[in-house]
């Protein structure tokens, strides 16, 4: 944070088309919405290579594009480098001060190290006083195989980002969406996850039938969603390095809005049961044991955990119209009532910090995401689409994505929590894509 | 030609009346394809025939005529006065028999979030539910699924796509 405040203010610089030519390639393609205009410029120069063929990555791209999706930074064009340095001793911090006007600048090159192995080395330094301020030590590259270079180099933005802003980086991350293809009554449904710019795509399950509502598990290694198999809605649980799944609920009538506990044990989920009345119950995985939460005759549905495990925040249009509740789980039998602006509040997730809830909100007729903050019950509106909806926080909490529309197309979206910066993630194919959730931190740091 | 032409239309056509005089066959259950597409009910299919089996069938027919999906308004559930002859219709040919039984599919409009939009659904097949068993129907004839919106009838973010929609179908044999 402080070292963002010694910067001056600069008017944003779109990315160059170098960098959107090497993105097109890739499934999803950055598509920019909405400009930010305190981004931070960051030099990130393109990483040397000491092999004898062709670079088999480009490391600094991946770097760049991470940093400017955050909507804090902005990288300087490839065009306006008038120097490659590659180390630290290399940069001539007098030229890139004066000439190219950036407040910092990141370095390194990619070594090879074996048969189909690579080592990685950089630094960031701060251009105005010189000084290095992270960067890996010699010994202690970080290294990778072809396939993980990607990964490599978002743990390079992990480390700048953290360094920068004091915040946790969530570029090694992955989200999960839904697609639909085809069109009505025909349509094929996927289940993808995908690294969290849209790279590196896998489908987990392909069907006729509609899927919906995926949500990760707290550490990352299972995906719980409602699946219409069978003609009939139920919530699966599948492990994604096995692709094994269970069938955890398939009782008469709705299925609906799994969430999972912090602790993992429990799904909070919707069920209608025979009488049709659509409520929120807590399932124990391991015994199957079904609490109810809610006892309203109206619809309650799209639960969400506090971080604490021990209360639900929900969706209800007990008071006519969809506003969001809050119960405790260990006393569910009294709802307070969290939001009273404005007609249409809905699917709350909470951001990782506990202070605000992501809902669906209507503004000026439109559907949008907005942020309530739980104690001042202030709401901002963070998305400015009219069909925007399905809000999930990064785990660093800088960060929301959601689903938009763009030309009548699904399509997906972040918006910086506090930056507002939104792009889109276009996709080159026809399907609509929706319902994006956030994976958890990797575990293991 | 065109006289060889003229014949064999004039032959087809007696061919099909020979047809038409024949007695009818009777439908057998199980390759009557009962399955009804998207499409707004009405077949047009009136080989039908007699006997207590087919009774069943006719039914089972002027039910579908009548129509199988039942619209809403936006956000409600409640059945507007224009469909309950075919609340009514339907009603007719699961009371015939116990073994008659229909699926209420809810479905919802695009606008909102996807899982109050099950809630929805759900709301609208509960309604067409409770008023088929206001006329007579049992419990265990009727299942109901939401698809929220999930399933559209028909793509399109305006209202007249919205309109088709925000709908209850009643299916029957699958």
């Amino acid at each position: 944070m402080t070292m963002l405040k010694l910067t001056t203010a600069r008017i944003a610089v779109l990315l160059g088309a170098l960098l959107f030519g090497a993105m097109a390639q890739a499934q999803l393609v950055v598509d920019i919405t909405r400009g930010q205009e305190n981004a931070v410029p960051v030099a990130v120069v393109p990483f040397g290579w000491t092999g004898t063929e062709v670079a088999p990555f480009d490391v600094a791209q991946v770097i760049a594009s991470d940093l400017h999706r955050s909507g804090r930074f902005e990288p300087v064009d490839l065009d306006k480098m008038v120097d490659r340095p590659t180390t630290g001793q290399e940069i001539r911090f007098d030229e890139w001060r004066s000439y190219i006007r950036t407040d910092f600048i990141v370095v390194g090159k990619l070594m090879p190290q074996g048969a189909d192995r690579y080592a990685a080395q950089f630094e960031l330094y701060n251009v105005l006083n010189g000084q290095r301020l992270a960067g890996t030590e010699p010994g202690r590259e970080l290294t990778a195989t072809a396939p993980s270079l990607r990964a490599l180099s978002h743990r390079i933005s992990d480390i700048i980002y953290e360094k920068l802003t004091g915040v946790r980086g969530a570029f090694s991350t992955r989200i999960a969406y839904v697609t639909a293809e085809g069109t009505p009554p025909k349509q094929q449904y996927k289940l993808i996850v995908a690294d969290y710019d849209g790279e590196n795509a896998k489908i987990i399950r392909d069907q006729d039938e509609p899927i919906m509502s995926p949500a990760w598990s707290p550490d990352g290694s299972q995906l719980a969603y409602v699946s219409f198999e069978g003609r009939m809605s139920a919530i699966y649980v599948q492990t994604l390095r096995t692709a094994e799944r269970t069938r955890v609920s398939a009782r008469a009538g709705i299925n609906g809005a799994p969430s999972w506990s912090p602790d993992g044990s429990t799904l909070a989920l919707t069920l209608s049961r025979k009488d049709g009345d659509v409520d929120i119950y807590t399932l124990r995985l391991s015994s199957q044991e079904l609490k109810r939460m809610t006892f309203d005759p109206g619809i309650d549905t799209e639960p969400t955990w506090s971080g604490d495990g021990r209360k639900l925040y929900f969706n209800s249009d007990r008071a006519g119209s969809p506003q969001i509740y809050e119960i405790d789980v260990a006393s569910p039998e009294r709802a307070t009532r969290i939001t009273f602006d404005g007609p249409y509040n809905a699917r709350p997730r909470l951001s990782p910090d506990g202070k605000q809830l992501a809902v669906v909100l209507q503004d000026n007729g439109n559907f949008r995401i907005g942020a309530v903050d739980l104690k001042s019950r202030s709401v901002r509106v963070l998305s400015d689409g009219r069909q925007d909806e399905s809000p999930s926080f990064a785990p660093n909490g800088a960060m929301v994505i959601y689903a938009t529309q763009v030309r009548g197309r699904g399509r997906l979206a972040t918006a910086g929590v506090d930056t507002q910066f939104q792009q889109t993630l276009k996709a080159q194919g026809d399907a609509d894509q929706r319902e994006p959730v956030w994976s958890p931190f990797p575990v293991g740091r | 030609m065109r006289v060889a032409q003229l014949m064999l239309i004039a032959m087809s056509g007696l061919a099909l009346a020979a047809c038409k005089s024949k007695p009818p066959t009777l439908p057998d259950a199980s390759n009557q394809p009962e399955q009804q597409s998207g499409q707004s009910g009405a077949t047009s299919d009136t080989s039908v025939g007699q006997g207590t089996g087919d009774a069943n069938q006719v039914l089972l027919e002027s039910a579908k005529q009548a129509g199988t999906i039942i619209y809403f308004d936006y956000d409600r559930a409640e059945i507007k006065p224009e469909f309950v002859a075919i609340v009514t219709a339907h009603a007719k040919y699961l009371n015939a028999s116990a073994n008659n039984k229909v699926r209420l599919e809810g479905h919802s409009d695009e606008r909102g979030s996807r899982e109050y939009n099950i809630g929805l659904g759900e709301r609208r097949a509960q309604a067409v539910r409770r008023a088929l068993m206001l006329q007579g129907v049992t419990e265990a004839q009727i299942t109901t699924v939401s698809y929220g919106e999930e399933r559209p009838a028909v793509q399109g973010s305006d209202e007249a796509a919205y309109a088709k929609n925000r709908r209850v179908e009643l299916v029957y044999g699958r």
